[in-house]
Protein backbone atom coordinates (compact mmCIF):
# COMPACT_ATOMS: atom_id res chain seq x y z
CA UNK A 1 0.00 0.00 0.00
CA UNK A 2 1.90 3.48 -0.88
CA UNK A 3 -0.99 5.00 1.39
CA UNK A 4 1.45 6.62 4.27
CA UNK A 5 -1.53 8.63 5.47
CA UNK A 6 -4.10 5.86 6.27
CA UNK A 7 -6.73 7.35 8.47
CA UNK A 8 -8.30 4.62 9.82
CA UNK A 9 -11.23 6.15 12.56
CA UNK A 10 -11.88 10.48 12.48
CA UNK A 11 -14.50 9.78 15.06
CA UNK A 12 -12.66 11.34 17.43
CA UNK A 13 -11.48 14.28 15.42
CA UNK A 14 -15.08 15.17 14.43
CA UNK A 15 -16.18 14.75 17.64
CA UNK A 16 -13.62 17.18 18.78
CA UNK A 17 -15.00 19.53 16.30
CA UNK A 18 -18.33 19.15 16.64
CA UNK A 19 -18.16 20.10 20.15
CA UNK A 20 -15.61 22.79 19.98
CA UNK A 21 -17.21 24.11 16.71
CA UNK A 22 -13.86 24.96 15.46
CA UNK A 23 -12.14 23.24 12.01
CA UNK A 24 -9.21 21.18 13.52
CA UNK A 25 -8.75 19.40 10.59
CA UNK A 26 -7.45 23.00 8.92
CA UNK A 27 -4.48 22.58 11.21
CA UNK A 28 -1.38 22.56 8.57
CA UNK A 29 1.51 22.31 11.67
CA UNK A 30 2.65 26.09 11.08
CA UNK A 31 3.35 25.31 15.03
CA UNK A 32 2.61 29.56 15.14
CA UNK A 33 0.25 28.49 18.34
CA UNK A 34 3.27 26.22 20.29
CA UNK A 35 5.64 29.56 19.13
CA UNK A 36 3.53 32.20 21.22
CA UNK A 37 2.19 29.60 24.08
CA UNK A 38 3.34 31.26 27.52
CA UNK A 39 2.95 27.78 28.97
CA UNK A 40 5.21 25.18 26.29
CA UNK A 41 7.83 25.25 28.44
CA UNK A 42 5.67 23.73 31.35
CA UNK A 43 3.93 21.24 28.95
CA UNK A 44 3.99 17.90 27.94
CA UNK A 45 2.45 18.00 24.55
CA UNK A 46 2.40 21.56 22.68
CA UNK A 47 -0.64 22.48 21.16
CA UNK A 48 0.05 22.10 17.35
CA UNK A 49 0.98 18.52 18.49
CA UNK A 50 -2.03 17.98 20.15
CA UNK A 51 -4.14 19.50 17.18
CA UNK A 52 -2.09 16.55 15.32
CA UNK A 53 -3.02 13.90 17.55
CA UNK A 54 -6.39 14.88 17.40
CA UNK A 55 -6.15 14.13 13.76
CA UNK A 56 -4.55 11.15 13.95
CA UNK A 57 -6.92 10.21 16.77
CA UNK A 58 -4.54 8.87 19.20
CA UNK A 59 -7.61 9.71 22.18
CA UNK A 60 -5.59 8.18 24.95
CA UNK A 61 -2.07 10.47 24.51
CA UNK A 62 -4.46 13.39 23.94
CA UNK A 63 -6.91 13.02 27.16
CA UNK A 64 -3.62 11.81 29.10
CA UNK A 65 -1.70 14.41 28.62
CA UNK A 66 -0.87 17.09 31.14
CA UNK A 67 -0.96 19.74 28.65
CA UNK A 68 -4.62 20.17 28.45
CA UNK A 69 -4.90 21.16 31.69
CA UNK A 70 -1.91 23.49 31.95
CA UNK A 71 -3.52 25.88 29.08
CA UNK A 72 -4.08 29.30 31.02
CA UNK A 73 -7.13 29.91 28.50
CA UNK A 74 -4.83 33.29 27.13
CA UNK A 75 -6.04 32.75 23.62
CA UNK A 76 -2.67 33.65 21.94
CA UNK A 77 -3.31 30.86 19.62
CA UNK A 78 -6.74 31.22 18.98
CA UNK A 79 -6.01 34.94 18.33
CA UNK A 80 -2.97 34.45 15.86
CA UNK A 81 -3.65 30.77 14.30
CA UNK A 82 -3.41 31.50 10.51
CA UNK A 83 -6.48 29.03 9.53
CA UNK A 84 -8.46 30.63 12.33
CA UNK A 85 -8.65 27.38 14.77
CA UNK A 86 -10.05 28.57 17.94
CA UNK A 87 -7.29 26.13 19.59
CA UNK A 88 -8.29 27.73 23.24
CA UNK A 89 -11.90 26.57 23.09
CA UNK A 90 -10.32 22.57 21.57
CA UNK A 91 -8.21 22.65 24.72
CA UNK A 92 -12.01 23.09 26.61
CA UNK A 93 -13.39 20.17 24.75
CA UNK A 94 -10.58 18.18 25.46
CA UNK A 95 -10.69 18.70 29.04
CA UNK A 96 -14.81 17.96 29.21
CA UNK A 97 -13.79 15.05 27.32
CA UNK A 98 -11.27 13.51 29.89
CA UNK A 99 -13.70 13.97 32.72
CA UNK A 100 -16.50 12.05 30.77
CA UNK A 101 -14.33 9.49 29.54
CA UNK A 102 -12.50 9.21 32.83
CA UNK A 103 -9.44 9.67 31.44
CA UNK A 104 -6.47 9.02 33.38
CA UNK A 105 -5.52 12.45 34.89
CA UNK A 106 -1.70 12.77 35.29
CA UNK A 107 -2.54 15.97 37.28
CA UNK A 108 -5.88 16.51 38.79
CA UNK A 109 -5.39 19.93 39.98
CA UNK A 110 -7.28 21.56 37.53
CA UNK A 111 -10.22 19.73 37.77
CA UNK A 112 -10.60 19.87 41.43
CA UNK A 113 -9.96 23.54 41.14
CA UNK A 114 -12.77 23.79 38.20
CA UNK A 115 -15.26 21.78 40.62
CA UNK A 116 -14.43 23.61 44.05
CA UNK A 117 -14.93 27.05 42.03
CA UNK A 118 -18.26 25.94 40.30
CA UNK A 119 -20.00 24.22 43.30
CA UNK A 120 -19.22 27.57 45.33
CA UNK A 121 -20.96 29.63 42.94
CA UNK A 122 -23.54 26.73 42.74
CA UNK A 123 -24.41 27.06 46.29
CA UNK A 124 -24.00 31.11 46.98
CA UNK A 125 -24.73 32.34 43.07
CA UNK A 126 -20.99 34.05 43.54
CA UNK A 127 -17.65 32.92 44.59
CA UNK A 128 -17.43 32.65 47.71
CA UNK A 129 -13.14 32.93 47.65
CA UNK A 130 -12.54 31.59 51.06
CA UNK A 131 -14.57 28.71 51.06
CA UNK A 132 -13.79 27.63 47.29
CA UNK A 133 -9.59 27.59 48.51
CA UNK A 134 -10.80 25.67 51.84
CA UNK A 135 -12.64 22.93 49.26
CA UNK A 136 -9.39 23.33 46.93
CA UNK A 137 -7.31 22.45 49.72
CA UNK A 138 -8.88 19.60 51.28
CA UNK A 139 -9.60 18.00 47.32
CA UNK A 140 -5.93 18.39 46.23
CA UNK A 141 -4.27 17.88 49.76
CA UNK A 142 -2.02 21.07 49.26
CA UNK A 143 -3.35 21.54 52.33
CA UNK A 144 0.03 24.07 53.33
CA UNK A 145 0.52 25.99 49.87
CA UNK A 146 -0.18 29.93 50.15
CA UNK A 147 -1.56 29.53 53.92
CA UNK A 148 1.50 32.33 54.76
CA UNK A 149 -0.35 34.45 52.61
CA UNK A 150 -3.76 34.41 54.64
CA UNK A 151 -2.66 36.43 57.20
CA UNK A 152 -2.02 39.48 54.59
CA UNK A 153 -5.22 38.67 52.29
CA UNK A 154 -7.03 39.12 55.58
CA UNK A 155 -5.48 42.33 56.84
CA UNK A 156 -5.71 43.89 52.88
CA UNK A 157 -9.74 43.10 53.43
CA UNK A 158 -8.93 41.17 50.02
CA UNK A 159 -10.21 38.17 51.47
CA UNK A 160 -13.04 37.28 53.48
CA UNK A 161 -14.70 34.64 55.93
CA UNK A 162 -18.12 35.16 55.15
CA UNK A 163 -19.62 34.56 51.85
CA UNK A 164 -20.98 37.04 49.50
CA UNK A 165 -24.53 35.47 48.49
CA UNK A 166 -26.58 36.79 45.76
CA UNK A 167 -29.87 37.27 45.75
CA UNK A 168 -30.08 35.16 43.31
CA UNK A 169 -28.78 31.78 44.45
CA UNK A 170 -31.75 29.81 44.36
CA UNK A 171 -32.07 30.53 40.36
CA UNK A 172 -28.33 30.02 39.77
CA UNK A 173 -28.70 26.50 41.11
CA UNK A 174 -31.53 25.55 38.57
CA UNK A 175 -29.46 27.09 35.62
CA UNK A 176 -26.81 24.54 36.74
CA UNK A 177 -29.28 21.66 37.21
CA UNK A 178 -31.19 22.55 33.69
CA UNK A 179 -26.67 23.53 32.15
CA UNK A 180 -25.95 19.46 33.04
CA UNK A 181 -28.78 18.17 31.28
CA UNK A 182 -28.04 19.85 28.38
CA UNK A 183 -24.58 19.05 28.42
CA UNK A 184 -25.86 15.23 28.58
CA UNK A 185 -28.12 15.40 25.58
CA UNK A 186 -25.19 17.33 23.35
CA UNK B 1 -23.35 58.86 30.62
CA UNK B 2 -25.11 55.87 32.34
CA UNK B 3 -24.23 51.78 32.70
CA UNK B 4 -25.61 48.78 34.45
CA UNK B 5 -22.14 47.72 36.24
CA UNK B 6 -21.44 44.54 36.85
CA UNK B 7 -18.76 44.20 39.36
CA UNK B 8 -18.43 40.50 39.38
CA UNK B 9 -17.05 38.10 42.49
CA UNK B 10 -13.44 38.99 42.47
CA UNK B 11 -14.51 42.62 42.62
CA UNK B 12 -15.85 41.59 46.12
CA UNK B 13 -13.07 40.26 47.66
CA UNK B 14 -9.45 40.27 46.05
CA UNK B 15 -9.52 43.25 44.12
CA UNK B 16 -11.82 45.28 46.18
CA UNK B 17 -9.73 47.86 45.73
CA UNK B 18 -10.58 47.46 41.78
CA UNK B 19 -14.55 48.11 42.40
CA UNK B 20 -13.86 51.20 44.69
CA UNK B 21 -11.39 52.82 42.59
CA UNK B 22 -13.60 52.28 39.28
CA UNK B 23 -16.49 53.40 41.40
CA UNK B 24 -14.52 56.53 42.60
CA UNK B 25 -13.37 57.44 39.13
CA UNK B 26 -16.95 57.26 37.55
CA UNK B 27 -18.02 59.42 40.51
CA UNK B 28 -16.03 61.96 39.73
CA UNK B 29 -16.32 61.97 36.35
CA UNK B 30 -19.89 62.12 36.58
CA UNK B 31 -20.13 58.12 35.08
CA UNK B 32 -23.29 57.06 36.66
CA UNK B 33 -23.10 53.40 37.33
CA UNK B 34 -26.46 51.45 38.62
CA UNK B 35 -24.83 47.85 39.88
CA UNK B 36 -27.29 44.90 38.17
CA UNK B 37 -29.16 43.62 41.17
CA UNK B 38 -28.93 40.00 42.19
CA UNK B 39 -26.20 39.50 39.66
CA UNK B 40 -24.24 35.86 39.64
CA UNK B 41 -20.95 34.83 38.97
CA UNK B 42 -19.65 34.80 35.17
CA UNK B 43 -18.40 31.66 35.34
CA UNK B 44 -15.37 32.74 34.51
CA UNK B 45 -12.46 30.00 33.30
CA UNK B 46 -13.77 26.80 35.48
CA UNK B 47 -17.00 26.99 33.89
CA UNK B 48 -15.98 27.18 29.95
CA UNK B 49 -13.47 24.45 30.83
CA UNK B 50 -16.28 22.19 32.09
CA UNK B 51 -19.74 22.64 30.98
CA UNK B 52 -20.42 24.37 27.49
CA UNK B 53 -24.03 25.38 28.36
CA UNK B 54 -23.23 26.91 31.66
CA UNK B 55 -20.57 29.28 30.21
CA UNK B 56 -23.19 30.86 28.60
CA UNK B 57 -26.04 30.22 30.97
CA UNK B 58 -24.45 32.25 33.40
CA UNK B 59 -23.59 35.32 31.77
CA UNK B 60 -27.09 35.45 30.01
CA UNK B 61 -28.62 35.51 33.15
CA UNK B 62 -27.18 38.57 33.93
CA UNK B 63 -27.25 40.15 30.66
CA UNK B 64 -31.12 39.43 30.98
CA UNK B 65 -31.40 41.54 34.23
CA UNK B 66 -29.31 44.46 33.13
CA UNK B 67 -31.40 44.45 29.75
CA UNK B 68 -34.52 45.75 32.11
CA UNK B 69 -32.26 48.69 33.51
CA UNK B 70 -32.17 50.03 29.46
CA UNK B 71 -28.31 51.28 29.76
CA UNK B 72 -25.32 49.06 28.32
CA UNK B 73 -23.26 47.06 30.82
CA UNK B 74 -19.92 48.21 32.07
CA UNK B 75 -17.71 45.73 33.99
CA UNK B 76 -13.96 45.59 35.04
CA UNK B 77 -12.82 42.34 35.57
CA UNK B 78 -11.21 41.62 32.31
CA UNK B 79 -12.39 37.97 32.85
CA UNK B 80 -15.85 38.75 33.15
CA UNK B 81 -15.70 41.17 30.41
CA UNK B 82 -14.56 38.05 28.03
CA UNK B 83 -16.83 35.82 29.48
CA UNK B 84 -20.18 38.30 29.04
CA UNK B 85 -19.07 39.48 25.53
CA UNK B 86 -17.96 35.45 24.59
CA UNK B 87 -21.81 34.75 25.33
CA UNK B 88 -23.16 37.53 23.99
CA UNK B 89 -21.03 36.50 20.63
CA UNK B 90 -22.11 32.86 20.84
CA UNK B 91 -26.58 33.55 21.47
CA UNK B 92 -25.57 36.18 18.13
CA UNK B 93 -23.81 33.92 16.14
CA UNK B 94 -24.87 29.68 17.23
CA UNK B 95 -28.45 29.13 16.87
CA UNK B 96 -27.98 25.74 18.75
CA UNK B 97 -26.52 27.85 21.24
CA UNK B 98 -29.50 30.43 21.74
CA UNK B 99 -31.85 27.11 22.13
CA UNK B 100 -29.95 25.76 24.53
CA UNK B 101 -29.87 28.99 26.30
CA UNK B 102 -33.55 30.21 26.75
CA UNK B 103 -34.45 26.68 27.95
CA UNK B 104 -31.65 27.05 30.48
CA UNK B 105 -32.55 30.48 31.53
CA UNK B 106 -36.74 30.37 30.74
CA UNK B 107 -36.42 34.00 28.77
CA UNK B 108 -35.49 34.43 25.26
CA UNK B 109 -32.33 36.96 24.81
CA UNK B 110 -30.83 37.03 21.41
CA UNK B 111 -27.55 39.14 22.44
CA UNK B 112 -29.24 42.72 22.40
CA UNK B 113 -27.07 44.43 25.77
CA UNK B 114 -24.08 46.14 24.69
CA UNK B 115 -21.47 44.88 27.09
CA UNK B 116 -18.10 47.90 27.44
CA UNK B 117 -15.08 47.48 29.41
CA UNK B 118 -14.25 50.40 32.29
CA UNK B 119 -11.09 51.06 29.78
CA UNK B 120 -12.95 51.26 27.01
CA UNK B 121 -15.74 53.39 28.66
CA UNK B 122 -12.89 56.19 29.78
CA UNK B 123 -11.05 56.08 26.61
CA UNK B 124 -13.49 55.84 23.88
CA UNK B 125 -17.15 57.05 25.40
CA UNK B 126 -15.81 59.76 27.86
CA UNK B 127 -12.71 60.60 25.80
CA UNK B 128 -9.10 61.67 26.69
CA UNK B 129 -10.15 65.44 26.09
CA UNK B 130 -12.59 65.41 28.65
CA UNK B 131 -10.17 63.27 31.12
CA UNK B 132 -7.77 65.79 30.69
CA UNK B 133 -9.72 68.47 31.62
CA UNK B 134 -10.59 67.04 35.21
CA UNK B 135 -6.80 66.34 35.65
CA UNK B 136 -6.01 67.87 39.18
CA UNK B 137 -2.43 66.19 40.15
CA UNK B 138 -0.60 64.90 36.70
CA UNK B 139 1.50 61.81 37.76
CA UNK B 140 4.71 63.70 36.50
CA UNK B 141 7.91 61.79 36.08
CA UNK B 142 5.83 58.58 36.85
CA UNK B 143 7.17 56.16 34.60
CA UNK B 144 4.73 53.15 34.39
CA UNK B 145 4.16 49.83 32.09
CA UNK B 146 0.77 49.40 31.21
CA UNK B 147 0.00 45.26 31.04
CA UNK B 148 -3.08 44.35 29.25
CA UNK B 149 -2.98 40.89 30.18
CA UNK B 150 -5.21 38.66 27.55
CA UNK B 151 -8.53 39.08 27.59
CA UNK B 152 -8.98 42.66 27.24
CA UNK B 153 -7.64 42.14 23.80
CA UNK B 154 -8.14 38.34 22.78
CA UNK B 155 -9.91 37.19 20.67
CA UNK B 156 -10.55 40.07 18.58
CA UNK B 157 -13.57 39.08 16.93
CA UNK B 158 -14.89 39.19 20.26
CA UNK B 159 -13.36 41.68 22.46
CA UNK B 160 -12.17 44.39 19.92
CA UNK B 161 -11.77 47.54 21.19
CA UNK B 162 -7.99 47.47 21.39
CA UNK B 163 -5.58 45.89 18.98
CA UNK B 164 -4.77 42.30 20.17
CA UNK B 165 -0.72 42.34 19.73
CA UNK B 166 -0.16 46.23 20.51
CA UNK B 167 -2.68 47.41 22.78
CA UNK B 168 -2.24 51.58 23.50
CA UNK B 169 -5.46 52.74 24.85
CA UNK B 170 -4.21 51.80 28.87
CA UNK B 171 -1.45 54.25 27.76
CA UNK B 172 -2.96 56.73 26.06
CA UNK B 173 -5.42 56.67 29.38
CA UNK B 174 -2.52 57.30 31.86
CA UNK B 175 -0.55 59.85 29.43
CA UNK B 176 -3.47 62.07 29.69
CA UNK B 177 -2.93 61.83 33.33
CA UNK B 178 0.57 63.33 32.45
CA UNK B 179 2.54 59.75 33.70
CA UNK B 180 5.46 58.58 31.23
CA UNK B 181 4.43 55.59 29.42
CA UNK B 182 7.49 53.09 29.47
CA UNK B 183 7.64 50.96 25.33
CA UNK B 184 7.70 47.40 26.57
CA UNK B 185 7.35 44.29 24.74
CA UNK B 186 5.45 42.42 26.96
CA UNK B 187 2.02 43.96 27.13
CA UNK B 188 -0.47 40.99 26.18
CA UNK B 189 1.91 38.42 27.33
CA UNK B 190 -0.35 35.77 29.50
CA UNK B 191 0.42 35.83 33.34
CA UNK B 192 -0.49 32.46 33.94
CA UNK B 193 -4.11 33.56 35.36
CA UNK B 194 -6.34 30.67 36.76
CA UNK B 195 -3.51 28.52 37.44
CA UNK B 196 -2.61 31.19 40.07
CA UNK B 197 -3.95 28.27 43.01
CA UNK B 198 -3.64 24.92 40.95
CA UNK B 199 0.11 25.32 39.29
CA UNK B 200 1.44 28.91 41.22
CA UNK B 201 4.89 27.71 39.78
CA UNK B 202 4.10 28.33 36.17
CA UNK B 203 2.55 32.01 37.32
CA UNK B 204 5.92 32.65 39.52
CA UNK B 205 7.98 32.08 36.21
CA UNK B 206 5.73 34.22 34.20
CA UNK B 207 5.52 36.92 36.59
CA UNK B 208 8.93 37.53 37.31
CA UNK B 209 9.46 37.47 33.24
CA UNK B 210 7.25 40.34 32.99
CA UNK B 211 7.91 42.44 36.26
CA UNK B 212 12.15 41.82 35.11
CA UNK B 213 10.87 43.10 31.68
CA UNK B 214 9.14 45.84 32.69
CA UNK B 215 11.84 46.88 35.25
CA UNK B 216 14.66 46.69 32.34
CA UNK B 217 12.62 48.81 30.20
CA UNK B 218 12.42 51.42 32.68
CA UNK B 219 8.93 51.58 34.36
CA UNK B 220 8.57 52.21 38.39
CA UNK B 221 5.41 50.47 38.37
CA UNK B 222 2.95 48.52 36.68
CA UNK B 223 -0.46 49.36 35.65
CA UNK B 224 -3.21 46.56 35.07
CA UNK B 225 -6.84 46.48 33.78
CA UNK B 226 -7.47 42.63 35.62
CA UNK B 227 -8.11 41.22 39.39
CA UNK B 228 -5.96 37.85 38.04
CA UNK B 229 -3.05 39.84 36.81
CA UNK B 230 -2.89 41.96 39.44
CA UNK B 231 -2.50 39.39 41.97
CA UNK B 232 -0.36 36.85 40.02
CA UNK B 233 2.19 40.18 40.01
CA UNK B 234 1.74 41.80 43.07
CA UNK B 235 0.67 38.90 45.88
CA UNK B 236 3.00 36.55 44.28
CA UNK B 237 6.17 38.62 43.47
CA UNK B 238 7.41 37.95 46.91
CA UNK B 239 7.57 33.85 45.38
CA UNK B 240 8.45 35.22 41.95
CA UNK B 241 11.96 36.82 43.21
CA UNK B 242 12.26 33.67 45.89
CA UNK B 243 12.39 31.42 42.88
CA UNK B 244 13.59 33.56 39.74
CA UNK B 245 15.96 35.71 41.02
CA UNK B 246 15.81 39.31 42.84
CA UNK B 247 14.11 42.70 41.01
CA UNK B 248 13.21 45.56 42.70
CA UNK B 249 9.89 45.99 44.84
CA UNK B 250 7.59 46.87 41.71
CA UNK B 251 4.19 47.90 42.65
CA UNK B 252 1.26 46.56 40.42
CA UNK B 253 -2.14 49.38 40.51
CA UNK B 254 -5.28 49.01 38.89
CA UNK B 255 -5.28 51.80 36.14
CA UNK B 256 -8.64 53.42 37.63
CA UNK B 257 -6.15 53.69 40.88
CA UNK B 258 -3.47 55.79 39.26
CA UNK B 259 -6.05 57.72 37.32
CA UNK B 260 -8.14 58.47 40.82
CA UNK B 261 -4.77 60.09 42.09
CA UNK B 262 -4.83 62.43 39.22
CA UNK B 263 -8.53 63.31 39.48
CA UNK B 264 -7.20 64.28 42.69
CA UNK B 265 -8.74 61.33 44.89
CA UNK B 266 -7.12 60.16 48.22
CA UNK B 267 -5.51 57.26 48.65
CA UNK B 268 -8.05 56.12 50.60
CA UNK B 269 -10.97 56.76 48.18
CA UNK B 270 -8.91 54.35 45.83
CA UNK B 271 -8.12 51.30 48.13
CA UNK B 272 -4.40 52.10 47.78
CA UNK B 273 -4.12 50.01 51.21
CA UNK B 274 -5.00 47.31 49.77
CA UNK B 275 -1.95 46.56 47.53
CA UNK B 276 0.46 44.26 48.93
CA UNK B 277 3.80 46.18 47.02
CA UNK B 278 2.93 49.60 48.88
CA UNK B 279 3.35 52.11 46.26
CA UNK B 280 3.91 54.63 49.31
CA UNK B 281 7.58 55.37 48.75
CA UNK B 282 7.49 55.52 44.98
CA UNK B 283 4.50 57.91 45.00
CA UNK B 284 6.28 60.29 47.77
CA UNK B 285 9.77 60.18 45.96
CA UNK B 286 7.43 61.07 42.61
CA UNK B 287 6.03 64.01 44.85
CA UNK B 288 2.40 62.87 43.99
CA UNK B 289 0.68 63.35 47.43
CA UNK B 290 -2.21 61.22 48.01
CA UNK B 291 -4.99 63.51 50.40
CA UNK B 292 -7.81 64.58 48.35
CA UNK B 293 -7.40 67.58 46.18
CA UNK B 294 -10.31 69.90 46.30
CA UNK B 295 -12.02 71.23 42.77
CA UNK B 296 -10.32 73.93 41.09
CA UNK B 297 -6.55 73.86 42.83
CA UNK B 298 -4.78 72.10 40.21
CA UNK B 299 -4.71 72.26 36.33
CA UNK B 300 -3.55 69.31 33.14
CA UNK B 301 -0.58 68.45 32.41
Amino acid sequence: MADILQWNDTTFLEEVQRRSGTPVSACFQCHKCSTGCPIGPEMDLLPSQVMRLVHLGEVAEVLGSRAIWLCASCEACTTRCPMDIDIAAVMDTLRMMAVERQADLPDARGEKFNRSFLSSVCRHGRVFEFGMMAAYKLRSGQLLADVNKFPQMLAKRKISLLPNRSGAARETREVFRRAEQEEKQR
Amino acid sequence: MKYAYYPGCSLESTARDFDQSTRAVCRALGIELEEIPDWVCCGSTPAHTTNASLAVALPVVNLQKARTMGAPVMTACASCYARLRTANYKVRNEPDTLRRTERITGHPYGGEVEVHHVLDVLVNHFGLRAIRAKVRRPLAGLRVACYYGCLLSRPPKIVAFDDPEHPTSMDELLASAGAEMVQWPMKTECCGAGLSMTHSNVVNRLAHRLLAMARKAGAECLAVACPLCQINLDLRQADAKKAHGEIPDTPVLYVTQLLGLALGLSSEELGLDSLITSAEALLAKNHIDTASVPEGTASAP
